[in-house]
């Protein structure tokens, strides 16, 4: 399971609109680099990202080896109410990762 | 065992083959203007983006292509009826032109993104957005890159 680090604001007023980042640990290997023994190293990455919060998608993306290693993403969530904050990755070989976040809605 | 031996001659000669075998069909580390039209058609056929509403905020010199930041900035409200569908981003001289595709939920707070990108060498970076009434636009911002992600790897080891 990778690693995954999330930054979500801990409190927010209703309304709001907050910034949310999220990346995780992955080579997301291109396919154009070699081992040492001149071995091309095949494609592997991650092809999904999607964050949900209330009910509804905020944002998705799908990646391609042209993302670094490590993708990092950061994006805007409206505010609505109390409740967390899925994030869910997925990769080629179909190995999902999930992290979750509560935002406290005042 | 002497027909083992590898002579000077035969070093030259296979040194010699390997040249015009790379010569003669070249691995190919970029893309052509053609790729990434194909690449651009493939997301959104024939419809042609007009330029404007999309910022790209790119370093103008990045020392390494590994991992360039890049921020996406589209002009809307993001209101229910009026907001951005999705954005896709294409490198025009990386190997594979295509970049990410990133799509705005109902829950989407504004049209901003940012995430880090490989670029194989200097060129252009193109975002395309795509809003909720099917207009398209789109942004180009010309990069520096002092060394590439792909090609330079493979020489590295």
């Amino acid at each position: 399971m990778p690693n995954t680090r999330i930054k979500v604001p801990e409190t927010a007023t209703a309304g709001d609109i907050v910034e949310i980042r999220a990346v995780i640990q992955h080579p997301m290997e291109n396919g154009f680099n070699v081992t040492s023994a001149g071995v091309i190293i095949p494609v592997e990455i991650i092809t999904d990202f999607v964050c949900e919060y209330d009910g509804g998608e905020v944002f998705r993306v799908k990646l391609e080896p042209g993302l670094s290693a490590n993708p990092y993403f950061s994006f805007f969530l409206k505010a609505t109410k109390t409740g967390p904050v899925d994030f869910h990755w997925l990769d080629q070989n179909g190995t999902k990762t999930d992290a979750s976040v509560t935002l406290m809605v005042t | 065992m002497a027909d083992l031996i590898l002579t000077r001659r035969d070093a030259l000669a296979g040194m010699g083959a390997t040249f015009l075998l790379l010569t003669a069909f070249p691995i190919r580390s970029f893309a052509a203007d053609a790729d990434t039209a194909e690449a651009i058609k493939a997301q959104f056929g024939d419809a042609v983006a007009q330029d404007g509403k999309v910022t790209l905020k790119l370093p103008a010199l990045a020392e390494t292509g590994n991992s360039v930041a890049i921020t996406c900035t589209v002009d809307s409200p993001m209101t229910d009826t009026d907001r951005v569908a999705r954005v896709v981003i294409f490198a025009n001289r990386n190997p594979r032109p295509l970049i990410a595709t990133m799509l705005f939920g109902p829950k989407a707070g504004q049209s901003v993104f940012s995430t880090n990108m490989r670029l194989s060498g200097t060129q252009d970076v193109i975002a395309i957005a795509e809003m909720a009434d099917k207009s398209l636009w789109k942004a180009t911002t010309r990069v520096k890159v002092t060394v590439g992600a792909c090609d330079t790897l493979q020489s590295r080891y």
